[in-house]
């Protein structure tokens, strides 16, 4: 590596970006010296093992990288909206639609759901924390920095370009020799072990710490997602982790995996990348429908239809997403006993799908539905999601595919899966679980106006690349000439990425707006909603529950409340928690720079950050943490406090 | 005394080193790819086993019934994902 290579030069907008990243970065500290609030910053947030204040740390990452993906992507629109544009060249956007796709999948839609369900689970079945708080900590700690690392490659030695997918041989030394697709495989690798985390964390904590008397069959519907997703999550996310190190091993330590010559075998990588892949659309999508569950049967004022069904068809989706990932390369040298029998998988994933939209139908059915903004996101999910499901069933069908692949119409499918699959239903669930967290809602009427504009664009943007994909535009193309006539509707599309736009922006002005003016909200149950989040305090005390609720039912607090019977009884106890610490942040920074080191193959620092790792993992071994209780007067305290009572002293 | 000395895991980890000795057989000596690979796959279920079965505890644990539920899981992404790649990669690879 040359030095002259090691910021990315001769870019504009780069230089812009690099100018917005020092400023960012020097007025934080300046602002936080000023405000003298580092030290509220670290024993408040950076150390903290508190569920909901990860939650929000994942939550406010996640923001910020849709952010950086929705800027990729008003990119990627403007340069195709009219025929040989020259906003970008051909380099650059390969980089673009591969951090795109990279950030959007792996540090927006993973870390909000992740978010969520760290906000969420713990209240949801009755805990006070998850089973591991600490390991919980370093999760956060270990995608945030593999997010860091990955976002500083496109001023730091050139992001990846070989797509979010990395085919080789594309990726390979030969063919991509800068340091992208290095950071490609580190930054992943890192935020993946933090996921893999969390997937036992969870696991473990809904497994083992439902309050009394919630069976496995009295677990709200969200519950039941999450804890199938991380099944999911942990039998896949291995997968990811081998693959990836076998593409760190084959460009940086000259092994030939992956490689057309000596025994290597290019197409291994698409096969071990699909077999994580199809699993983790999946991931993402499963605690969505938990989400829209929950939301939806919130606000037609009725209990879940099919519960049972609900169940059974996410441990078949959970196992069929196992069996489906060939779909992905129907057109790359298959015989057609491999592609009929992926086809007949996939096609079969459509049934237990549909019988999870009836459901919600039928949930729907006669009930008396308020029309609140995360009820409208759930709403329009239906259609919208069903469309992207038969288009799927379009796709799946391998003869058919030969005309679909690799075109427009294919990344029409995936957005209309993946937007309101995922990013409706985390924008759902952040307007419902807000009030929890923060103990006033968003403002309703500029929640509406986000929607309309959202939905509305969402469909202007992608409906006309079903039809540019049929008409032969492929996927990844940076230009194209007039004659194509593909111009009309790419810039139809441009117009509605422009509306998304309006829509996400009206969303982050809710958040300051309601900050300001938003009543607050007094009993913790602003939407009499049905599961136990809903029967504790808003914001949530640090212990969760001063009393641990006892569940005989599903929706146990809805029929508490109609009942006037209360969920808990008896006196207060001391509360055990664990302890902040500031371990978990200083391993995620070692990590990052261990994975910057890496990337650039600078052995020496690399080592050094490596030992600091293992360092810390040996320092938590001897050291000795039991965790600290909370006396019965403080309990009392609070719980006065938060309802509204005053203090006798 | 008796019940002090966990006999048991003793010879436990005993076997399991002997386990790993005779697993090397198939490198050390001249042997058919079918029959190494015989010794690697019984002595790789054998040992598989008993660390579950010894030294996880699967057996004393009170859910016993969510682990084998698990390890049954495991198992078949595992089957599903070696096959399935030798499936697509292989034996229906590039062919008509
Ligand atoms: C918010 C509005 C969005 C817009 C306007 C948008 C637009 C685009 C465009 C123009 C492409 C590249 C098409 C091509 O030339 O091949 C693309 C690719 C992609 N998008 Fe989006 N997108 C959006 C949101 C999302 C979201 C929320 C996700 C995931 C959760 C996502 C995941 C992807 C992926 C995985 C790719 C493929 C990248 C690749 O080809 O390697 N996008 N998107
Ligand atoms: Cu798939």
């Amino acid at each position: 590596m040359k030095w002259d290579e090691f910021f990315v030069t001769g870019e504009p907008m780069i230089y812009a970006a690099m100018v917005s990243i020092v400023v960012v970065s020097l007025a934080i500290p300046i602002a936080l010296t000023y405000f003298k609030k580092w030290n509220w910053l670290w024993t408040n947030w950076l150390t903290t093992v508190d569920h909901k204040k990860i939650g929000v740390m994942y939550i406010l990452a996640a923001l910020l990288m849709l952010f950086r993906g929705g800027v990729d992507a008003l990119l990627m629109r403007a340069q195709t909206a009219v025929p040989d544009n020259g906003l970008l060249d051909g380099q650059h956007y390969n980089e673009i639609f591969t951090t795109h796709g990279v950030i959007m999948i792996l540090f927006m839609a993973m870390p909000f759901i992740i978010g969520l369900m760290n906000v969420v689970i713990p209240l949801q079945i009755g805990a006070r924390d998850v089973a591991f708080p600490r390991l919980n900590a370093v999760s956060f700690w270990l995608f945030f920095s593999g997010a860091m690392l990955f976002n500083i490659s496109f001023v730091i030695g050139g992001s990846p370009d070989a797509g979010w997918s990395a085919y080789f041989p594309l990726a390979s030394l030969e063919f991509s020799p800068t340091v992208g697709n290095n950071y490609y495989a580190i930054a992943l690798q890192i935020a993946g072990i933090g996921t893999l985390l969390t997937g036992i964390n969870f696991l473990v904590t809904i497994l083992k710490m439902r309050a009394p008397g919630m069976t496995l069959m009295k677990m709200p519907m969200f519950t039941w997602s999450v804890l199938i997703t991380n099944v999911i999550i942990v039998f896949a996310f291995p997968v990811l982790t081998v693959a990836l190190a076998l593409m760190t091993l084959d460009r940086q330590f000259g092994t030939q995996f992956f490689a057309m010559q000596s025994g290597g075998m290019d197409m291994l990588w698409a096969n071990l990348f699909w077999v994580w892949g199809h699993p983790e659309v999946y991931i993402v999508v499963l605690p969505a429908f938990g989400i829209y569950s929950e939301i939806i049967s919130a606000f037609a004022r009725k209990n879940l239809y099919g519960y049972k069904s609900m169940v059974v068809s996410m441990v078949a989706i959970s196992l069929l997403s196992f069996v489906v990932w060939a779909h992905h390369f129907y057109t790359m040298g298959h015989g057609v006993m491999v592609n009929s029998v992926f086809s007949i998988t996939t096609m079969a994933i459509a049934i237990p799908t549909g019988v999870k939209i009836f459901n919600w139908l039928f949930t729907l059915r006669k009930g008396k539905i308020s029309f609140t903004t995360p009820m409208l996101y759930s709403l329009a999910f239906i259609p919208i999601f069903t469309i992207g499901g038969v288009t799927g069933v379009m796709l799946a069908m391998a003869s058919a595919d030969y005309q679909y692949h690799n075109t427009m119409f294919l990344v029409a499918h995936f957005h209309y899966v993946l937007i309101p699959g995922t990013v409706f239903a985390v924008i759902a669930g952040f307007h419902f679980w807000f009030p929890k967290v923060f103990g006033f809602r968003l403002n309703e009427k500029l929640g509406k106006w986000a929607f309309w504009f959202i939905t509305v664009s969402f469909n202007v943007t992608f409906f006309p690349l079903f039809i540019l994909g049929l008409n032969g535009m492929t996927r990844r193309m940076y230009t194209y000439s007039e004659s194509t006539g593909y111009g009309a509707l790419n810039m139809v599309s441009m117009v509605g990425a422009l509306g998304l736009t309006v829509g996400f922006i009206i969303l982050v002005y809710n958040i300051y707006y309601s900050v300001r003016y938003s009543p607050r909200d007094t009993n913790g149950d602003p939407w009499d909603a049905r599961s136990l989040e809903w029967s504790t305090h808003s914001p949530v005390p640090e212990y969760n529950f001063a009393l641990i609720p006892t569940v005989d039912r599903l929706d146990a607090h809805w029929f508490s409340k109609k009942e006037g019977k209360p969920l808990a009884t008896g006196k207060y106890e001391p509360i055990h928690m664990p302890n902040n610490s500031g371990v978990p942040i200083i391993m995620g920074a070692a990590f990052f720079f261990w994975g910057f080191f890496m990337v650039f193959s600078w052995w020496i620092p690399a080592i050094v950050f490596g030992v600091v790792i293992l360092g810390t993992l040996a320092y938590r071994t001897f050291e000795k943490d039991h965790g600290h209780y909370i006396s019965v007067e403080e309990i009392e305290r609070t719980e006065k406090a938060l309802r509204g009572e005053q203090h006798e002293n | 005394m008796k019940q002090l000395f966990p006999a048991q895991h003793v010879m436990g980890f005993l076997f399991s080193l002997l386990l790993s000795l005779v697993a090397l057989v198939a490198v050390l000596f001249d042997l058919s790819f079918a029959a190494g690979m015989t010794i690697l796959v019984v002595t790789a279920l054998v040992q598989a086993g008993l660390q579950l079965f010894l030294f996880m505890h699967v057996k004393e644990n009170a859910e016993s019934k969510t682990l084998y539920l698990n390890i049954l899981y495991a198992l078949f992404v595992g089957l599903v994902t070696i096959f399935g790649t030798l499936f697509a990669m292989r034996w229906g690879y590039m062919v008509k």
